[in-house]
């Protein structure tokens, strides 16, 4: 198997699958070239991430760097939450196969996207870049 | 239960009564075939044994069949061959959009030296357009290639039509039976094809041993030097226990064909009504002219190798045409050319089935997906719901 335990596992028993009634935010991305899509929803109160769940049409990667991202990020700051990376999110996993951190590692995009949508909903000044 | 092996597309096991076959000349005759004395003779013996074997099983003459490390290096040869020995004739090829890369990346690689490659169109079944076939064909033509059953999509081609149309215009015509051998008839003799190439490992042989058949007469230039081995069209010492083994292996999968795919087929066919009963789920290629261990389904709204991880928790083993699969970023080249579309083309399971498959197995797998799809959808963000 091209993938490690904790990738099997993530992708077997994924956490915070599904959506959330009225979010505070949601962020989609895609990859054109391979067709991997990924929906992040998060609610936030108070600038910190109460609850955040993923829809992801994809790979075991894919999936798994989504699940992943949803536990890293819960109950953390904006701020926080904004500093989480593509590349922390396949660390986290304890690695992703060289081919799939690139087409499949885009958790972190679609958190940053949901959060700029949160914020430009809020009248939020950006803080991302 | 014990993994439900349905990869049978990507290679089969080692059935028991080849290996008894070979055993002998891994261990006591371990002579080279090219030898003059006894030790050289005994293997020279089980060489000429086998290649008799394989002639029998094609109907073809034993001087009419080329060993080769398998079914890439068959086509190499026979394309590149071909392309060598009558490139002062003509240069233009015909190959269909839906081979195997094998045979592709070799027509491709022609393409850069200087050959023209025609590259055929395919119905939404994946069956090659004969009207198109006829009309590519030039004064320039002089191959044409076109596999006997596609590896993805289980597609049987009318290659019957094809060889005639090529042997009535003097062109030459090889086809790719890797899939074939073992579930579909081959009579050489009365199939005006060409060249054939095949892979003892796609029906019950060992790895790394396959074939050429290349009718008395064809004119195919060297590529490899080095010895006089295979009347030199492939020179090198014999791997002389796979050849004896594909001999073995051959003989054996050719026995009782009609009754042994029928009923592959009626299995094959259990499995597919049981898929469809999945919402959502399509059949990829022809619902009758396909190979009777094929079946190909894109499953809506999902990726193919998450069904495969899914599948291979639950014991099953598949493969897929997704991109995520292919190492590529690309799916798979003969469901795009089918039509698909990407997303379509990405939900993609290839589950092939061989002799060893029960019908217990076949309701497990169908209870499975239904499971793996339900689970997998409730993820999904292209669902409508």
């Amino acid at each position: 198997m091209m993938y490690n335990e904790k990738v099997i596992d993530h992708f077997q028993n994924p956490r915070n699958v599904g959506e959330i009634d009225s979010p505070s935010g949601i962020g989609e991305v895609g990859n054109m070239k391979c067709g991997d899509i990924m929906k992040i929803f998060i609610k936030v109160e108070d600038n910190i991430i109460k609850d955040i769940k993923f829809l992801t049409f994809g790979c075991g990667a894919a999936i798994a760097s989504s699940s992943a991202l949803t536990e890293m990020v819960k109950n953390k700051t904006i701020e926080e939450a904004l500093a989480v990376t593509n590349n922390d999110v396949a660390e986290e996993l304890g690695g992703l196969p060289a081919p799939k951190l690139h087409c499949s590692n885009l958790a972190a995009d679609a958190l940053h996207k949901a959060i700029k949508d949160y914020q430009r909903k809020n009248n939020l000044e950006s803080i991302d870049k | 239960m014990q993994g439900v092996y349905l990869d049978h597309g990507a290679t089969t096991p080692l059935d028991e009564e080849v290996l008894e076959a070979m055993l002998p000349y891994l261990k006591e005759i371990h002579g080279n075939p090219s030898s003059v004395h006894s030790f050289g003779s005994k293997a020279r013996k089980g060489l000429n044994e086998a290649r008799e074997k394989v002639a029998a099983a094609l109907n073809a003459s034993p001087e009419e069949i080329f060993f080769t490390s398998g079914a890439t290096e068959a086509n190499n040869i026979a394309i590149q061959g071909v392309a060598r020995a009558l490139s002062s004739r003509g240069r233009h090829i015909i190959t269909s959009s839906i081979e195997h890369h094998a045979v592709l990346d070799t027509v491709h690689y022609l393409g850069q030296v200087g050959f023209d490659v025609t590259f055929l169109p395919v119905d939404r079944y994946g069956i090659v357009d004969l009207d198109a076939l006829v009309d590519s064909i030039t004064e320039d033509t002089i191959l044409v290639t076109v596999m006997t059953a596609n590896n993805e999509i289980g597609t049987i081609q009318p290659i019957e039509k094809i060889a005639e149309i090529c042997r009535e215009r003097g062109i030459y015509f090889h086809t790719d039976a890797v899939q074939a051998i073992g579930h579909l008839p081959i009579n050489l003799k009365e199939q005006p094809i060409d060249m054939l190439s095949l892979s003892a490992h796609k029906f019950y042989g060992p790895k790394g041993v396959g074939a050429l058949y290349c009718r008395k007469g064809t004119k195919i230039g060297q590529l490899c030097f080095g010895g006089a081995q295979e009347r030199k069209l492939r020179p090198g010492t014999e791997n002389l226990p796979g050849i004896v083994g594909l001999g073995r292996a051959i003989e054996l999968a050719t026995s009782d064909i009609e009754n042994k795919s029928k009923n592959l087929a009626a299995l094959r066919d259990r499995l597919i009504r049981g898929l469809l009963e999945i919402e959502d789920v399509r059949l990829n290629g022809h619902p009758q002219k396909r190979l009777p261990g094929n079946v190909n389904v894109s499953v809506l709204y999902v990726e193919g190798e998450s069904l495969l991880l899914d599948l291979n928790l639950k014991g099953v083993a598949a493969s897929s045409g997704s991109a995520c699969t292919s190492g590529s970023l690309e799916p798979s080249h003969v469901l795009t050319a089918i039509g698909l579309d990407h997303q379509t083309a990405q939900g993609s399971l290839r589950l092939s089935l061989g002799k060893s498959n029960t019908a217990g197995e076949i309701d497990y797998t169908i209870n499975s997906m239904k499971e793996i799809v339900q689970r997998l959808r409730k993820m999904s963000p292209v669902l409508k719901k």
